[in-house]
């Protein structure tokens, strides 16, 4: 029992990092068709909002030096900015453009927060505590779980249930689900494309904001490309939720989470090193078996 | 492919007002550039064979694709296997098979054989991926760029794992470059005027219909992505042989969307929009790259921090996009004027 009770912590809490992500990229997409590259940089960007700009190695904390319960708005606040300036200053020029050009254009964004982050950071990797308290470890049914991954994953859960509470139980939600599923259809009924698409960006930024502060507190570093990785397999876990379903992605983040951990246990040690290979393999496979995504209860190709 | 056909021919003067364009470039660098310059006009034209390669695929298929970058990988591998002076292979690679180990081939031949190798692993690659479409396709490609970075990353024996493999000849010089940048337009602007090339275009502009006349997308779709990979891999081989060291990690997300901005930025539906947008990306570098070492104004130099070149890269890439979403080009071809008596009776379209 409590040798299995490490492994499934360790799959869960990695899934909630990936599932956090991914709703993230899925809010965006679902309202405008967009895969936001940038997404990973917002993510650095708020990890750094907690340092003082300098270029030393050791730097005092800005953001980081205040109370916890204001560390975590001021950060998730951040993420929420940086993320509806980028829609104000230039996903909203692109509306028509298709979906490639604003790739690319959000891929160019990235760069542009990555290097202003490197030109007032520089590129070391900079080592943060914040909240060094939460690394040690509980006892629980015999294993010793770091209290960290055990906060994680309830933050998790609750931003999760406080999202679903949002799409279903407000006005807001609603139309925010009505713009997921058919966009124009719901602009003519109604819905303010603009105030939807900005809510929208504001709380994928402050989920970047949230995956910020639990990996900072994980790996007690800040690196100017922390984000990418997370991002990388974000974006993976969005599409074969289902391209717009958001419990698809939040489920495949959750699912992907479990798949590396598993195979990490699994594979034979010789082969280990390849793990991401067969990770990939399997995410192949997904696509061919379900290319709408495993969680798409509708098609999305047009009927013939 | 029916390579002497009319249709060959009509609008031949497109790739040859490309690689012309190139040859201006190349005659004035060669003489009067210094050596970085001369590098970087060199490395700006593998980078051509590459985006011309991946434009072959997806211009011509609609599919953007992630994983192209991985066959550059396989290539200049392969080229590396083949080329490396076997006394260096001992030491750095010792897993190969004795024929590998043994081989030290020339330059061309082994240009060639890592785009062959890179088109058969495209094969059975692009027989399960192309089904997919959209997204999820996009997705799938990288996926197999992942897959094989995290191979040739981990594949001690035959790769080194992360560290470089030294001691690939370097051969590539800006000449050489621009000879295989030009060959490599030559195979696109002929595949995309092949019943190949326009029985895709169809399939990407009206599936149903073309389904109806009898094009079998899967098929036509696998045909441009292992031709794309075949150019892709000898780019590879092309940038081990301008490098002289490969390592997998060169061959990974960097070139990927340097690549892909290179396509879009200049225009994804044209042969002219992806040579123009490598060029346009390669100046534009190469002016911010100037402007950070600094400008002497008298006794002091004026320079931009570290770091603000990509800055302005980055933002100029977005003014570009939001200016002209459809890419610098969009979707039209650079051609020759027509005669004036042929223009008068048919009127030019706008260009």
């Amino acid at each position: 029992m409590a040798g299995l009770l490490q492994p499934l912590f360790d799959a869960v809490s990695l899934g909630s990092i990936y599932a956090l992500a991914a709703l993230g990229i899925a809010l965006i997409f679902g309202v405008m068709r967009l895969i936001n590259f940038a997404h990973g940089d917002y993510i650095a960007f708020c990890v750094f909002a907690l340092l003082i700009p300098s270029t030393e190695v050791v730097t005092g904390m800005l953001l980081g030096a205040l109370p916890s319960w204001l560390i975590v708005l001021s950060v998730l606040g951040v993420g929420a900015l940086l993320s509806i300036l980028s829609e104000v200053l230039v996903f909203r020029r692109l509306r028509s453009a298709n979906p490639a050009v604003m790739m690319i254009a959000s891929f160019a964004l990235g760069i542009v927060i990555q290097n202003v982050l490197l030109v007032s950071y520089s590129s070391r990797p900079k080592s943060v505590s914040l909240w060094p308290e939460l690394s040690l470890p509980v006892e629980m049914l015999g294993a010793r779980i770091p209290l960290l991954q055990l906060l994680t994953v309830l933050v998790t859960v609750a931003l999760l249930l406080g999202l679903v509470a949002f799409l279903k139980r407000t006005r807001f939600g609603l139309e925010m689900r009505a713009a997921a599923e058919n966009f124009t259809m719901a602009r003519m009924l109604g819905v303010r494309a603009n105030r939807i698409i900005l809510i929208a960006f504001g709380m994928s930024g402050a989920l970047a904001g949230a995956i910020a502060l639990v990996l900072v507190s994980q790996t007690g570093t800040a690196d100017i490309r922390m984000g990418l990785p997370v991002m990388l397999v974000a974006f993976v876990a969005t599409v074969i939720g289902g391209m717009g379903s958001l419990q698809g992605a939040v489920l495949a983040g959750f699912l992907l989470g479990a798949a590396s951990v598993m195979l990490q246990l699994l594979l034979p040690l010789d082969i280990r090193p390849f793990r991401d290979a067969f990770l990939y393999l399997a995410v192949i496979a997904c696509l061919i078996w379900r290319p709408d995504g495993l969680f798409r209860a509708g098609l999305s190709s047009e009927r013939v | 492919m029916t390579a002497r056909s009319p249709v060959f021919l009509r609008n031949l003067s497109t790739p040859l007002l490309l690689i012309g364009a190139g040859l201006l470039l190349v005659v004035p660098v060669d003489l009067f550039a210094s050596g970085v310059t001369t590098r970087t006009f060199t490395e700006m034209f593998v980078q051509m064979v590459l985006v011309v390669g991946l434009y072959l695929f997806v211009g011509n298929s609609g599919v953007i694709s992630f994983g192209h970058v991985g066959f550059m990988c396989i290539g200049a591998y392969a080229t590396a296997w083949l080329t490396v002076p076997p006394m260096m292979k001992q030491f750095t690679i010792k897993g190969l098979p004795e024929f590998l180990a043994q081989a030290q081939l020339p330059f061309l031949p082994s240009v060639l054989l890592a785009g062959l190798l890179a088109a058969a692993v495209a094969v059975p690659v692009g027989l399960v991926l192309m089904r997919l479409s959209g997204i999820a396709a996009s997705i799938a490609t990288f996926a197999f760029l992942a897959i094989v970075n995290t191979v040739y990353s981990n594949w001690d024996a035959w790769t080194a794992g992360t560290s470089s493999i030294v001691g690939i000849p370097t051969r590539t010089g800006i000449w050489t470059a621009w000879l295989f940048a030009a060959a490599a337009i030559l195979v696109a602007y002929a595949y995309s005027v092949s019943r190949f090339g326009l029985a895709l275009r169809s399939a990407r502009d009206e599936p149903v219909a073309a389904a109806a006349s009898g094009v079998d997308m899967v098929f036509q779709r696998t045909i441009a992505f292992v031709a794309s990979a075949f150019l892709c891999g000898i780019a590879g081989a092309l940038y081990g042989h301008f490098l002289g060291v490969v390592n997998p990690d060169a061959f990974y997300l960097g070139v990927t969307f340097t690549s892909l901005a290179m396509l879009i930025l200049g225009g994804m539906g044209s042969l002219s929009g992806a040579v123009t947008g490598v060029v346009f990306v390669t100046l534009l570098i190469s002016l911010f790259r100037a402007l950070e070492k600094g400008v002497s104004l008298g006794a002091a130099t004026y320079g931009l921090p570290a770091g603000s070149q990509e800055i302005a890269i980055g933002i100029a890439m977005m003014i570009v996009l939001i200016r002209k979403p459809a890419g610098l080009v969009g979707n039209r071809e650079f051609k020759w004027k027509r005669s004036p008596a042929k223009a008068e009776r048919r009127p030019e379209p706008a260009t």
